[in-house]
């Protein structure tokens, strides 16, 4: 028999062969195992990388001893009061909006449908930038966020957006573009209040929360990094909770509640899962952009799956958004924001992917 | 004809519209255990809309459906996908998903949450594909496979499912008539071996009345004719649901009516 270019043949695209403990039961898929670990060990050497690079250089065994509790004082300082935060700060970051891409491309099946893409980051910075500027008079990371305020108010934009894309572009069904154009024209109106914001704010204010608009990791701190890990704490296990009914709604709605998926609850779930997802990432670090766009589409295909693996995605972001802020303080000359270098890598695939979809995009 | 027994599926009082648009105003339909039944009608006759409120995918506006005498709408979506499978009209698969990936996902209402795989899944699987056919292209990616390997897939997921009632809109169009066959024989098959219940919509009126116990003719959102093929496939009835003047004779093999169009 010939095999046509398209049949890649390996054993993930054959879950024959499965391992079973107990109650649980899970297809062996060789190749997503290896690429996951893979990850995490580029994910944990860049943490550990990242925390040793600044004013004080620190090798990999210095941050190490530190982190367990070694090394001198001076040391245990700047790691873990000035450096772990900022690098935890990150790879969380990347993960969650790893993770939220990985959802959302999944259940629209669409890859151009991401937070990012479709207006539900700009909500987040919306609501952020208000919290700053009608909230607080000055713009104090450490009290807003110890009131809860940004990330509160990054939710509810975020929310609020999301309802808007949901309400107004669903109708044409999930492969429609409709979805994407409501998104982007949503993201606009949104990102014109985050202008308008600004415009009214004091120029103090107004230059921090544009930095910070910019999407940066040199505020973050511990007091940031509290609300971020308790929403990643929650969320990413349920999102990965979700894989079975991201698998079965790849299959379209009407196939999917066939064979016995609640397609209204997984919808719900799903949706607020990536608001809640986005909104806690632009809290902690702005709008870190093209991340939750790019990741699931490089890990669907390192992993050579159907859909984006939820674990593996998470992972990818970790180690793109820690290598992006790397990259950004050492390779250019004074410090550029992670958010900036993430454009700089993921603007061009978005521009391919509209340009190759063309033909969808106006019919 | 007296039956003690439950109707499989029953629609009762059932109105369907789409946007305040109605299809069917009150339509009643009872699906005896073990047979097949074919729905035919005109393009836009409502064939797939009723199928999809018997398969509780669309709500009625007025009136239930029961599967084996139980209200659809209050039982658990996995429960009802435990017994009764569906195929919609034009089914789509992501690109990059095997063959034996798609299939294994119809073993979903079987499964718990905690064991989406299990070895008796994948057994099921294998004998699915081999009832279809597609074995040799287990492995092959879904997008990459013939339309007619395609529907053939969809099929090894609905029987993957094993449920005792099919629902099937459509199973036949894009193959070629040895493929329509093969896929109707099948049915047929399954229906005498394990004893399942087949509703289905086809066009080819002659296969239909060859490979169904009942047809069930749909138009002007209601149903026209509805017994036999040999009672139901008459040239009053087809002039009426498809505005087609043809005569009707025997089937030489089988004895069912064949459908031959007028001369124009
Ligand atoms: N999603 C929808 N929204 C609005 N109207 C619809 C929708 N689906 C079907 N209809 C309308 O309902 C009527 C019945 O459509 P249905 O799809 O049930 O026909 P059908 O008999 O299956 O036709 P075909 O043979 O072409 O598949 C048609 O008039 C159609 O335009
Ligand atoms: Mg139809």
């Amino acid at each position: 028999m010939s095999t046509s270019p398209v049949a890649v043949r390996g054993p993930d695209r054959n879950p024959r062969a499965g391992v079973v403990v107990g109650p649980i039961g899970l297809a062996w898929r060789p190749r997503l195992i290896a690429v996951t670990v893979v990850a995490l060990a580029a994910a944990l050497v860049l943490l550990v990388v990242s925390i040793g690079v600044g004013s004080v250089a620190l090798t990999p065994v210095d941050v190490v001893r530190a982190l367990t509790g070694g090394g001198t004082d001076l040391q245990r300082l700047i790691v873990l009061q000035l450096r772990l935060p900022r690098a935890l700060t990150g790879a969380l970051v990347g993960l969650v909006l790893g993770i939220a891409g990985a959802l959302t491309q999944t259940f629209t099946r669409n890859p151009l449908a991401t937070p990012d893409v479709i207006g539900v980051t700009s909500g987040a910075s919306a609501g952020a930038v208000a919290a700053i500027v009608l909230g607080g008079g000055t713009y104090s990371v450490s009290t807003l966020l110890l009131g809860g305020g940004i990330p509160v108010a990054a939710t509810l934009g975020a929310l609020i957006a999301a309802a808007l894309v949901y309400g107004l572009g669903w109708r044409g069904g999930v492969e429609s573009y409709r979805l994407i154009l409501v998104g982007i024209g949503v993201g606009s109106v949104l990102t014109a209040i985050t202008s308008y914001l600004l415009v009214r704010a004091q120029i103090s204010e107004a230059q921090q929360a544009t930095v910070w608009l910019v999407g940066s990791l040199s505020g973050a701190s511990w007091p940031s990094l509290w609300p971020l890990l308790a929403v990643a704490s929650v969320a990413v296990p349920l999102s990965i909770a979700t894989s079975t009914a991201l698998g079965l709604s790849q299959l379209g709605d009407e196939t999917a509640v066939g064979v016995g998926l609640s397609i209204q609850r997984h919808r719900l779930t799903v949706i607020a899962l990536a608001v809640v997802l986005t909104a806690a990432a632009v809290a902690a670090a702005g709008p870190v952009g093209f991340v939750a766009f790019v990741v699931p589409q490089v890990a669907l295909r390192v992993a050579a799956t159907s859909r984006p693996p939820i674990v593996l995605s998470g992972l990818v972001g970790t180690a793109l958004v820690l290598a992006a802020d790397l990259a950004g303080r050492t390779v250019f000359p004074g410090e550029v924001p992670v958010g900036l270098v993430t454009t700089v890598v993921g603007a061009p695939y978005l521009i391919w992917l509209l340009v190759r979809h063309r033909k969808e995009l106006v019919s | 004809m007296t039956t003690t027994t439950l109707p499989a599926l029953e629609a009762r009082g059932l109105r369907l519209a789409y946007d305040g648009r109605t299809v069917f105003a009150g339509l009643d339909l009872r699906i005896e255990p073990g047979s097949v039944t074919t729905l035919v009608g005109a393009n836009g006759s409502g064939k797939s809309t009723l199928l999809k409120a018997l398969g509780r995918i669309l709500k009625p506006s007025a009136g239930e459906v029961l599967l084996e005498g139980e209200p659809i709408a209050r039982l658990a979506t996995k429960e009802v996908a435990r017994r009764l499978a569906l195929l919609p009209q034009s089914p789509s698969a992501p690109p990059g998903m095997s063959v034996r990936d798609l299939v294994l996902r119809g073993r979903n209402p079987h499964q718990t949450w905690a064991r989406p795989w299990s070895p008796d899944d994948a057994a099921v699987v294998d004998r699915a594909l081999e009832a279809t056919g597609l074995t040799d292209v287990a492995d092959r990616d879904v997008a990459a496979l013939s339309g007619g390997q395609r529907q053939r897939v969809w099929i090894a997921l609905v029987v993957a499912q094993e449920a005792a009632t099919l629902l099937l809109d459509e199973p036949t169009t894009f193959l070629d008539l040895t493929h329509q066959l093969d896929v109707l024989r099948l049915v047929r098959r399954i229906n005498r071996e394990s004893g399942s219940t087949v509703v289905m919509v086809l066009h080819d009126l002659s296969l239909a009345a060859r490979y169904s116990d009942r047809l069930v003719v749909l138009h002007g959102g209601g149903v026209v004719a509805d017994g036999p093929p040999a009672e139901v496939i008459t040239p009053a009835t087809l002039e009426l649901a498809f505005g087609l003047r043809a005569r009707v004779i025997p089937d030489p093999v089988t004895g069912t009516p064949l459908v031959v169009p007028e001369d124009d």
